[in-house]
């Protein structure tokens, strides 16, 4: 039997790679070199032009299954273009990203070829040539340690949580034959707000709550703006339709885990922690001295938003020179 | 319609989670049970599309003796029976085990459409309801947050990054639910004393034509579990107005957390 390999699903839209990818690249490459073996990247839905550009991030071979039906993410197409792929190459390991399109096609390959799955992982090592995965339960107040057992094994990683390599390589490319096989589903449209930043991804958050009082968020917009960031709120700031649904965080809305995560007008209710809480730094702001959200924030910063947050904005226009 | 929805009894969002003394599960004795949100949202769902198409919601858990009382608070919702399997041999299963029991109990319950939580708050596995389609051999749609039925076939407003997706797929299938999608009823006192008449089977693995071996071996094992690192209650930033509190945050992230 030919040498197994570890098997990364890239994941494009419109043609360009997300971030997610170079993740899923980078973390799959240091799992490749623990086990000893290569790198398969996997593009599907995108050409030759985009993929040759992930043997930059460590991939040895790069697999293309470029095809009409599968430039859209379509559950049936790619899970029967995927499973047919694992069927040939026969990976000891696959990995993906835990992304919407992550999560709704890892379970079903899961099943279909029998394999184990961990989502959401922040971590992933080998130990006798099993993953050993890291994953948070409980809404992130539990980190549980997984050990996969079977051919291949699944890991689906959370966005923003494993580091970016670049290598000196460049992978060989092939091109697949695909059969997209049996669809039952119909694509029928994609509707994207347009130039914003998606929360899972940010490296940057500026989040408002219930302190807001309204939904005039242009202070906390300019700030986000500024750090080339995204806007969440907390699910009272979406109760009152202030913002929309998809700028939830917590935990039944977004789990996000940017760099630097700024509370404003946010109390720190348990639910609104568990999506946020794996952020590198957090600073909160909040007139209420007792609010539980300063036990969690690396700073604070007791006072009106309304009046710090467009301070902060201008204490950072003036540390790169932008004269307003 | 046949409708059934997939619920699952889970701690309640506010709980103080402990790890247990085997240090690879929870302590659950003091936990307040819940049905899992994502789950309300679908057993409202299923309700709203009876009330429209007519038909019958029927709720199906795997779960243990106290999953009864979440059962019961969906009939109380307007569901109309419910379908508990227990048994001791379901310990230990994982989340493809749970999956494959549930779509063996599904070949004796008839179904149109099945309604399942994108994820339940505890294991926060995101795995359960694709892979019961999956072994059901129907389509699905994930992270609904809207949906309507026209001529057999279900259109789903599916939530992705940065916006929504628009699917359609031929009944029967699965699709899993997304915040958004409804605010669930509260279970109303008459609709408490109606449920407590509906029917509710519990079932063991035998009664659904399985044993332990054929729910499968599990291929996912907790090895160990701990507490996330505690953040530091941090420093409060001070100064003597607003611009120097400002001013002196933004040194910190720029010079010494060096987030900006
Ligand atoms: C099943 C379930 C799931 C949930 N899921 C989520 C979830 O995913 N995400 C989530 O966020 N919540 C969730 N919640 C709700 C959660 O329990 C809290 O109710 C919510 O997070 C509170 O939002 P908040 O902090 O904006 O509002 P509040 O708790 O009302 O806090 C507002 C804060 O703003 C401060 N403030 C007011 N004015 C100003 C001002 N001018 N300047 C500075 N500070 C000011 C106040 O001091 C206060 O601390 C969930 C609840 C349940 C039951
Ligand atoms: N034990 C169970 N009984 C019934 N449904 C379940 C069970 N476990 C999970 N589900 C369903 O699958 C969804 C996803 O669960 P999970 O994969 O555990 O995050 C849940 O929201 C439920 O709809």
């Amino acid at each position: 039997m030919s040498q197994q390999c570890v098997l990364a699903i890239a994941e494009q839209s419109d043609a360009a790679f997300r971030k997610i990818t170079y993740e899923v690249l980078s973390e799959g490459r240091r799992i490749a070199d623990s086990l000893g073996c290569p790198l398969t990247a996997v593009v599907l839905g995108a050409g030759e032009d985009i993929s040759k550009e992930l043997g930059q991030y460590g991939a040895d071979r790069i697999l293309i299954a470029d095809n009409q039906a599968l430039r859209e993410f379509v559950n049936d197409a790619y899970t029967n273009v995927i499973a047919d792929i694992i069927d040939k190459e026969n990976p000891c390991v696959v990995i993906l990203g835990a992304s919407t399109q992550g999560k709704d096609l890892s379970p079903r390959i899961a099943a279909r070829i029998n394999a184990p799955l961990a989502m959401d992982c922040v971590a992933v090592r080998v130990e006798n040539s099993n993953l050993v995965v890291t994953r948070p339960m409980y809404g992130g107040k539990i980190l549980a340690d997984v050990v996969l057992d079977g051919n291949p094994q699944i890991a689906a990683i959370r966005p923003n949580s494993m580091s970016i390599a670049k290598t000196a390589g460049a992978g060989s490319v092939e091109k697949l034959d695909v059969d997209v096989g049996k669809i039952d589903l119909t694509f029928i449209e994609k509707r994207l707000e347009t130039g914003k930043v998606e929360l899972t991804e940010a490296d940057v958050i500026v989040s408002g709550g219930r302190g807001m009082g309204g939904s005039d968020f242009s202070v906390i917009e300019e700030l986000a703006d500024l750090l080339g960031g995204a806007v969440g709120a907390s699910r009272s700031a979406v109760d009152e339709e202030w913002r929309s649904l998809s700028d939830q965080v917590g935990q039944t809305g977004k789990v996000v885990s940017p760099n630097l995560y700024i509370a404003c007008g946010i109390s720190g209710a348990i639910q609104h922690l568990a999506g946020m809480s794996s952020s590198k730094v957090i600073v909160a702001i909040n007139k209420d001295p007792d609010a539980p959200i300063f036990s969690k924030a690396d700073y604070g910063i007791i006072g009106d938003l309304f009046e710090i947050a467009p301070l902060i904005t201008d204490e950072i226009k003036k540390i790169r020179g932008i004269t307003n | 319609m046949n409708i059934v929805v997939l619920l699952k009894q889970v701690p309640s969002t506010e709980s103080f989670i402990e790890i247990a003394d085997d240090g690879v599960s929870i302590k659950t004795d003091d936990l307040k049970m819940v049905i899992n949100p994502y789950d309300e949202f679908a057993v409202e769902e299923g309700i709203r599309l009876k009330e429209v198409h007519g038909g019958s919601v029927t709720i199906l858990s795997v779960g243990r003796e106290k999953t009864t009382e979440s059962i019961r608070t969906a009939l109380a919702m307007g569901a109309d029976s419910g379908v508990l399997i227990q048994d001791p041999a379901i310990e230990g299963c994982d989340s493809l085990g749970i999956a494959r029991i549930l779509a063996a109990a599904l070949k004796e319950i008839p179904f149109d459409l099945i309604i399942a939580g994108q994820r339940a708050v505890d294991d926060d596995g995101f795995q359960v309801g694709v892979a019961v389609a999956e072994y059901l051999k129907i389509p699905h749609v994930s992270m609904v947050i809207k949906e309507k039925i026209i001529d057999g076939k279900i259109r789903c407003h599916r939530t992705v990054e940065g916006g929504t997706v628009i699917l359609e797929a031929p009944l029967p299938a699965l699709f899993t639910t997304q915040r958004g999608l409804n605010e669930p009823r509260y279970a109303s006192l008459p609709g408490i004393m109606k449920a407590k008449k509906k029917p509710l089977d519990i079932k063991t693995l035998a009664d659904i034509g399985l044993d332990a071996e054929k729910a499968g071996k599990p291929m996912t094992r907790i090895m160990s579990m701990k507490y996330p690192p505690e953040r530091e209650g941090g420093t409060i930033i001070e100064g003597d107005f607003a611009q120097a509190k400002a001013a002196a945050l933004v040194k910190i992230l720029h010079e010494k957390a060096r987030v900006i």
